[in-house]
């Protein structure tokens, strides 16, 4: 609610219209005119207001998007370099584009060869730079091309889902993908939000119920409270690594069962703010309480690529539910996520993304189309982003080794700073920080006074709001309150991301400590 | 329905998961041991059915990509493996998506967003100078510093770093990256740009960037205004006016949102106008069952093509201010004005000109895309939406919702500012990109007049003048014993056209029951993009096609 009525205090005044000449035209005289029938009245009742709003909207919180949104890895160069050459295709003929580059551009221009529905069956070569090279140009007919400035079929490019169908087989040792299972979407969220919108269902008692972890990621909260969804927390156990617990599942899902049908489990792994790398063993127990409880599962998976502890690897959902034998893959029903945006690539902007569904019904299928229809596709740009990270250069090809040595920078770099950021935390009287084994936040419990406490309830605020707020006046230094994830009564955290390069991001840590000291001695 | 049900058709069907080795690896074992606790079974009901789905997602239609276009895919992966057809391709020309129809992207655009995209190519010659200076001026976001963007605007790797202007300072200045999340309401300079532009075309009404909100395409836009609009139980659930025919994204939304769509008309008889006496009509019957809230107008029309007069335009301004409406007005087809005595009016500018009691009181969001115009931009999602009289709180919300989804694709939001601040004369490129513009919007006038010709030669077949858009809906007539067989198909009459018409030409339209319209009435959405000579053809056939339907089921 604090969040909200700082969001509102942001958007500038009511405008009054300045005095632009009104005279200059003979239509506007004409409408004078019309308007002297009507008594000049005062500002009127506005008819969209507070109070008259979508309900379901106004309860929307979403505490994330702050003034540190930083980007993540530099895999810039490789990425560019593609999207540029399809973007313009007469940099084909360009000498100073790497062959690979252009080999992957063309690749995405003519699609494959594939045709998918709703994308154009003309295909003609851009404007004159393909001509030179049969390969290049398409014939006018048959054949369909990604054109940048084209729509796409509503579920994503052929060619693009069958690259991130073979990316996700090489990902899971062969456990088979299938294209048509694939949906290319306007980043994670658009994903999440769209199968959570066919999922929700219901009124009173049998309202569907959604289980989300606690602390979770506000897009879950935000989208369950626009759907008018019930939101049934799980919490995870911050005494041991913010670890998933099955027998916390099972306390969540009985009692909710008093007031709503729960119907759907949300899973964040590695998990968002949390950090924690989910181990094989939980994944399995998670789709067994899947399958005995007939929970649709969702798998938020867009830090795969972001594990550091040396003792943790990445399992993927799917992986794990295909070597449970049959019973488990042929029933339970899982939508996994993944994204351009984190990972080492960390290319937020394109809003490229992608959805695997699993068991779900054929008829689902057909809605589900239909409904992403009505937004005609996902961005092209993005759908290109997409194909590029499923796809990047391999051994033998010209950009391999600057490609592996940025990957790898930005991997290793990421991996040092987890392991600073905890150590760095730790030290901190009043701070205690589980390991960071993947993502790109801390999430650290902080120790709040009591005098603190009644201060901030002095300022109506959430006594984390307030010590994140305290912080930024006095350091410039922006993080999120946990207060907006979700925490056990009681506690308190922040989500720092760890994303300033390694030096700029010791001095952040210092500052933090700082104050945090200071804090502790103010409210003494 | 029978869209419904022929989308589901579309879907593969259950997979079966193949047997690739699962001993391979011991946790497998171990899942194996688990698993023999519980005794096997057979697939089980599914989580997730069509009984037990959101009802309101189930409710929504979406034509322009329904089951015509379906079997058009299916037909062309026919054609494809080499079985034999009275037609060799098929010609889509249910969608208004121009690139796809051949249109070649406006260059300077394409340069401007290449340089943005990678931008070592600043040093590159053969960019033009003015492209450079756009991207240069995009890249580093007009110095501007915006909620949600990067505080720290880092130099790209090592590309920027010559030039100090293109290398903003660690602190301070923010800047944009097609790789960075913007702020949720859009990049500040681009705001800038979109309501300088506004202020431009409407002639010198003010327009306030902060009342611009970049969206991810028009539609995004609009179902996030309605979104926020759509409160209330029962008799007072929100009502949103509609255009008959109207372009189904608007009964799509109004379904997802379980609001109640109200019905207005547009006078075919009269080329597609709006009559305010039927709005007036279709808001008194709707207040027995809903509040009617929401008016939403589409100018230039689609699927209807025709082109509001800047009179209508203040009766409708009028009429939201007596019935206390809230005015959407999807203006996504302002630059495509083709008939002489038609000219493109836009809702800000007539609402301004009707003076303070209108101006300082009518709710208003207007929305533009790059899909259209001249530029065809359809796959980058660029969009702005402006709103006007927007509560202050509302605001607030409208960014809390946006901040959901984070942010339009950085791509998207480039491509809408260069459609709104391109090469003026005396910039290098400028010749270009106007022989470019005119020769789109020449070819499309063209082809709307030769369009509404030869429609109007063929018996059984009607059509307005294509004031503007992008679109014919000609009024076709059906024949009783063809409603009749369409009926035995369990098809609407015009489906059943439309089917005939895909299945023997292979030219793919959007039957009129997709848009609405008036009972006992058919029609049909053809767009107007195929290049000349080809919509010379796809018209011919259309006439044969109808003349041997009338014929068939005469």
């Amino acid at each position: 609610m604090q969040r909200a009525a700082a969001l509102v205090r942001r958007g500038c005044g009511p405008r009054t219209p300045s005095s632009w000449g009104r005279s200059q035209s003979s239509a506007a005289a004409e409408a004078s005119a019309v308007l002297k029938v009507r008594p000049e009245r005062s500002r009127r009742e506005r008819i969209l207001t507070l109070e008259s709003m979508n309900p379901q909207v106004k309860a929307v919180e979403y505490a994330v998007r702050g003034p540190i949104v930083l980007k993540a890895g530099e895999i810039e160069l490789e990425l560019q370099r593609v999207m540029a050459l399809c973007t313009y295709p007469n940099l084909l003929d360009s000498p100073s584009f790497p062959e690979d580059a252009k080999k992957r551009a063309r690749r995405i221009l003519q699609a494959c060869g594939g045709n998918s529905l709703g994308e154009a069956p003309t295909c003609q070569a851009p404007r004159r730079e393909m001509n030179e090279s049969s390969q290049a140009a398409p014939a006018l007919s048959g054949g369909s091309c990604v054109r940048m400035g084209s729509y796409s079929a509503s579920q994503g490019v052929n060619c693009i889902r069958e690259d991130v169908a073979a990316y996700i087989t090489r990902r899971d040792g062969g456990v088979p993908a299938d294209p048509d299972n694939i949906y290319l979407t306007t980043g994670a969220s658009d994903g999440i939000s769209t199968i959570l919108k066919i999922l929700v269902s219901g009124g009173g008692k049998s309202r569907t119920g959604v289980m989300i972890p606690i602390p979770q990621y506000p897009l879950y909260s935000a989208v369950i409270s626009e759907l008018d969804a019930i939101q049934v927390n799980y919490y995870l156990d911050e005494e041991n690594c913010w670890a998933l617990n099955v027998n916390e599942l099972r306390r969540a899902v009985q009692e909710a069962k008093d007031h709503c049908d729960p119907k759907v489990l949300c899973i964040i792994n590695p998990g968002n703010p949390t950090g924690q790398v989910q181990s094989r063993k939980c994944i399995e127990d998670v789709i067994h309480f899947a399958w005995e409880e007939k929970l649709f599962l969702l798998a938020d998976e867009v830090y795969q690529d972001n594990v550091y502890s040396p003792d943790c690897r990445f399992h993927s959902f799917k992986k794990v539910l295909y070597e449970m034998g049959p019973e488990y893959s042929s029933n339970v029903e899982l939508a996994s996520f993944h994204s351009t945006s984190k990972g080492y690539m960390g290319e937020c902007g394109y809003r490229g993304g992608y959805m695997e569904v699993i068991n779900l019904h054929p008829e689902i299928k057909g809605q589900l189309v239909k409904l992403l229809s009505v937004r005609l596709c996902p961005p092209v740009s993005g759908q290109a982003a997409m194909d590029i990270v499923v796809n990047p250069p391999v051994a033998g090809e010209e950009s391999f080794e600057q490609f592996s040595r940025e990957k790898e920078s930005v991997l290793g770099n990421l991996a040092k700073k987890a392991k600073l950021t905890e150590d760095l935390f730790n030290q901190v009287p009043g701070i205690h920080c589980n390991p960071l084994q993947g993502a790109m936040y801390a999430f650290p419990r902080i120790f709040i006074p009591a005098k603190a406490v009644e201060a901030a309830q002095a300022h109506q605020m959430a006594p984390d709001m307030f010590y994140c707020m305290k912080l930024l006046e006095e350091t410039g230094i922006c993080v999120v309150p946990g207060s907006g994830f979700g925490q056990r009564e009681g506690t308190y955290h922040f989500r720092m991301t760890i994303l300033p390069p390694v030096e700029k991001l010791k001095t952040v840590l210092q500052k933090v400590k700082d104050f945090h000291i200071n804090f502790l001695e103010k409210y003494a």
